[in-house]
């Protein structure tokens, strides 16, 4: 079965300047053991796609469509069921470097919350043997757990955020950026971490990056966002290489390749920013910044198509319709 | 057009953004409007009741009379109209709470800057002597100075400031330090600008705005103050003040008389003008600093 | 599937030196603290002695303005005040609590009149401060986390205008109210003193005496200062629930009411702490005006007496003994933090 399936998913913020479509009808799925990564720009929407897999959104949204987790829907949940699949089933590494971890509480303390929480350890004193445990399976000396976090370095506190993110076993990771904010070196030894989990544990692991070359390494497939729409999703080789939509070849082109020196001429970069996701343009969004715009890409918004066995993109350049 | 006619203009649009946000804090017109309606009672305080209304010898009225169609809001202990005295009071309140102020901002706010832009020792001792005296409890000192210095309207007014300076200065220092660390200040030092220059044109503009916003909030506590050492009888002995009345309530025994038209109007008037500044001050805030919507 | 301790290495920080230390932590910091707690409390010793002789006026009429002192007394303070202020300045720090000198009104030594009062002040500024912080920070926890609720707007609403009062007036409000007694009001309470004359105050009737005499002027100070405390903690909540922390620890699947008291509520009272603490000056304040309107004889009370004599003596003594108990309480403040937040230790 289906690890987790997102069908149709839309989320809506409510503000004082009128409702803003974060997330509009985006589908994803993702096989337990294999790893999925979601590229895109800030306000792409995809940090709310994570928040949504466990209903945290804020109380001012509005969330429509399915979140399956092994084939139950979280959004249809009750409180009590939720706060038991929270963690136990699928839980989040957020971005540890920034705020994350509770100043006033012991790193320990943190990591063995959810363990006593969800039953794992029956005693405080259990609890906190397993979070020593915990921090030496990702790298971090067990005496680590009667430190503070601002004690720590980044690199640490990321690796924290994943020791806790295994705490009750989960058969799903997602990693909101795990790795800005992070050295290069570190970087590498985080993902390499993850990566490592899929292969040893079986989890499935979602990794949420703006940095495509961070996600072409690690996943197997990789889906783009923009303005709050899945616009291009694939096996990642393919996405990268033959990208069929034109941001997502705009955005692999952003990174240059060293050594090519056909790179070193062609140009980078997209002209104007993303839209604000309150104030989005007709039909396609993306048709304002890009190069192949024709003029039914003002007037007409496009779904994913198929472009090639098992990859879709939503450009009006790709010939076949996806059969629904 | 000139340096001077951009920054004007300048000016005048970033004031008319901040009308339009300030317009929709609704406590705050609030504030606004109850201040005006005060203002104007000040203003017009002799065209509404003759200065001889406020003589002890020429009351008309009976001694602690309760309310009636003559005394809307009763007489106090001398026969006298507590409404006039409640008007006339206003000016007192309005006038010590913003001359104190202005003394308070402009001391705080100088001592506040140099303190946050003179690094090394100048800059510390303002710092060490701000701490200190922000240690020093309020109402002791003042009547400390107050008792020494004698009770005039004048001397009321050099006291509130010089007690409340300490406060706006911690917070015009913090500003200060952040200001001082932005980049274009680094540009103008290295470009040639000297102490003055610095601080006056680039340091006080940025930090203009959120003392502005404290300042309401000083005026609601030096008015506070104000009724304070009057009630305890160090104000002005010759003019008539909301706490120089509650100050002649109490100790006529107006409690055990039961003459609450004496009491509470002054004490109504004291809430209301402090409310109305709070209000004011926390709807500045939030248009200043948006973090809290 | 571990990583190699060697990689890990290079970008430790030396967090184990600082964990171990985490018990001295505290201790030294104290001990810093008082340290420069002394310096402010030698600043404080040296203002009172300049401010009541360094001001204008004739420091002769200053100290007998009223009151008619007899000829030795005035002999000896002419004296006094004729040698040079640096010879003065000596003696006071010799002697800075002045432990000898007499008061002007009541004849007697300072400190013995300041000792007969200290009690009663104690009692109600203490009783008032507790039931403030308790009822003032759980309001503001309350309003703070359901923002924009019906508790919110109502309890901000009556905090900023509790926050407007004089405390004095809402003291005479609640005495016309409830000790006269005006229309349905009940005049149950005492107008004023801590005790019916001719009660055994250590019996169960004076005790329950004390405490009916000592409700309203408690009331009067608990209802003025919890609205600080109340507006405090709730701005402090607020922004403490826009924490990233906070959807970890909901992210875990932590409750609601165990989200706010185990992670959010620790971390906001930090500064509501510093302010209980740092209150104490305002405190002060308001005891000298609410002891005065309720007869309530401790130094508040005495402080009003003092200023109408003026008794020089009296009110230097009184202005050092708050001053001094500011300087205390901002100390402790910054200790009581401390010990809370790790971050401040290291």
């Amino acid at each position: 079965m289906t690890l987790l399936q997102l069908d149709d998913v839309s989320v809506t913020y409510r503000t004082a300047d009128g409702p803003v479509p974060a997330v509009r009808g985006v589908s994803l799925d993702l096989e337990a053991g294999s790893t999925l990564g979601v590229a895109g720009e800030s306000g792409s929407g995809k940090s709310t796609v994570a928040a949504t897999v466990l209903r945290l959104n804020p109380a001012s949204s509005t969330v429509t469509g399915r979140v399956l987790l092994d084939g139950e829907d979280v959004l249809k949940m009750s409180f009590g069921q939720l706060r038991a699949v929270r963690w136990a089933e699928a839980s989040i590494v957020f971005q540890g470097a920034l705020h994350s971890l509770n100043p006033l509480q012991k790193i320990g303390r943190q990591v063995a919350e959810p363990v006593l929480l969800h039953g794992q350890a029956d005693t405080r004193r259990g609890a906190e043997a397993m979070a020593r445990e915990l921090l030496g399976q990702v790298g971090l000396p067990p005496r680590l757990a009667s430190s503070y976090p601002h004690q720590l370095s980044g690199g640490q506190k990321q690796r924290v955020m994943i020791a806790m993110a295994l705490a009750c076993g989960p058969r799903l990771i997602i990693a909101d950026e795990p790795t800005t904010a992070l050295d290069v070196m570190v970087q590498a030894q985080v993902l390499d971490l993850l990566t490592g989990l899929v292969r040893d544990l079986g989890v499935g692991l979602v990794v949420i990056s703006h940095d495509l070359s961070v996600l072409g390494t690690t996943c197997d497939r990789l889906a783009v966002m923009y303005a709050g729409r899945v616009v291009e999703e694939g096996p990642s080789a393919d996405v990268l290489a033959r990208a069929r939509h034109p941001y997502t070849r705009a955005l692999s082109a952003a990174y240059p390749t060293i050594g090519d020196p056909a790179a070193r001429f062609s140009p980078r970069g997209l002209p104007g920013d993303p839209p604000w996701p309150g104030d989005l343009p007709a039909g396609c969004p993306f048709h304002p910044r890009c190069p192949e715009a024709v003029d039914v890409c003002r007037t007409e918004d496009v779904r994913l198509r198929l472009a090639a066995p098992g990859h879709q993109a939503a450009c009006v350049h790709v010939a076949a319709e996806v059969a629904t | 057009m000139s340096a001077r006619a951009v920054r004007r203009a300048r000016r005048r649009a970033a004031l008319g953004r901040f009308w339009a946000s300030f317009r929709r804090e609704r406590a705050g017109l609030v504030g606004l409007a109850v201040l005006a309606v005060f203002v104007l009672l000040a203003l017009t305080a002799p065209l509404l009741f003759s200065p001889d209304q406020l003589k002890v010898t020429e009351a008309t009225g009976d001694v602690l009379a309760p309310p009636t169609a003559g005394f809307p809001l009763g007489t106090d202990e001398s026969g006298r109209s507590v409404l006039a005295l409640v008007v006339w009071g206003t000016r007192v309140s309005l006038l010590v709470g913003v001359a104190a102020t202005v003394i308070s901002m402009a001391i705080g706010t100088f001592v506040g800057i140099s303190s946050g832009h003179y690094r090394g020792v100048p800059g510390s001792v303002l710092e060490r002597l701000t701490d200190w005296f922000l240690v020093i409890p309020f109402l002791p000192l003042a009547i400390a100075l107050a008792t020494v210095l004698g009770s005039s309207l004048l001397n009321v007014i050099v006291v509130i400031g010089v007690t409340s300076w300490p406060g706006t200065a911690r917070l015009v220092r913090a500003q200060t330090l952040s200001v001082e660390a932005r980049p274009y200040l680094e540009r103008a030092r290295v470009l040639g600008g000297g102490h003055w220059h610095q601080m006056s044109r680039h340091v006080l503009p940025n930090v203009m705005p959120l003392v502005l916003a404290n300042t309401t909030l000083t005026v609601a506590i030096a008015i506070l103050s104000e009724t304070t050492l009057s009630f305890l009888g160090l104000g002005d002995p010759f003019r008539v003040s909301w706490g120089s009345m509650l100050d002649s309530a109490f100790s006529t025994g107006a409690i055990s008389a039961g003459a609450w038209w004496y009491l509470l109007p002054p004490g109504l008037c004291v809430v209301a003008v402090v409310l109305a500044f709070t209000l004011v001050g926390r709807a500045m805030e939030n248009v200043l600093d948006p973090r809290e919507r | 599937m571990t990583l190699a301790p060697a990689d890990v290495a290079p970008q430790e920080p030396s967090a184990a030196a600082r964990s171990g230390r985490g018990r001295g932590g505290l201790a030294s910091y104290a001990g810093r603290r008082l340290l420069s707690g002394v310096g402010t409390m030698f600043f404080v010793l040296v203002f009172n002695f300049f401010l009541f002789r360094l001001l204008p006026g004739d420091p002769i009429a200053l100290y007998t303005r009223g009151r008619n002192m007899d000829r030795d007394q005035l002999r000896e303070l002419r004296r006094n005040l004729n040698q040079p202020i640096g010879t003065q300045f000596i003696d006071y720090l010799r002697n800075p609590f002045s432990s000898g000198v007499d008061s002007t009104q009541f004849s007697r030594p300072v400190w013995d009149v300041i000792g007969d009062y200290v009690w009663p002040t104690v009692v109600l500024l203490s009783t008032a401060t507790v039931l403030s912080a308790v009822i003032g920070i759980a309001i503001g926890i309350r309003g703070g986390w359901k923002r924009g609720s019906t508790f919110d707007r109502t309890s901000t609403g009556i905090t900023l205008t509790l926050y407007a009062m004089p405390e004095f007036w809402l003291g005479m409000v609640l005495l016309i109210l409830f000790s006269t007694g005006i229309g349905p009001f009940p005049g149950i309470f005492p107008s004023g003193g801590t005790i019916t004359p001719g009660l055994d105050p250590w019996s169960l009737k004076g005790i329950l005496d004390q405490l009916w005499h000592l409700a309203l002027p408690a009331a009067t100070l608990t209802l003025a200062y919890l609205a600080e405390y109340a507006l405090v903690m709730r701005s402090s909540l607020v922004d403490e629930t826009r924490q990233d922390y906070l959807v970890t620890a909901r992210a875990k699947g932590l409750m609601d009411k165990l989200v706010r008291r185990r992670h959010a509520v620790p971390n906001a009272l930090l500064p509501t702490i510093t302010l209980v603490f740092l209150n104490i000056g305002f405190v002060v304040s308001g005891a000298i005006t609410v002891e005065t309107v309720f007869s309530w004889p401790g130094l508040g009370l005495l402080s009003y007496e003092a200023i109408r004599g003026p008794d020089v003596p009296l009110l230097q003594a009184i202005f050092l003994l708050f001053s001094l108990a500011v300087v205390v309480a901002n100390i402790v403040a910054d200790v009581v933090v401390a010990a809370v937040d790790p971050r401040v230790r290291t």
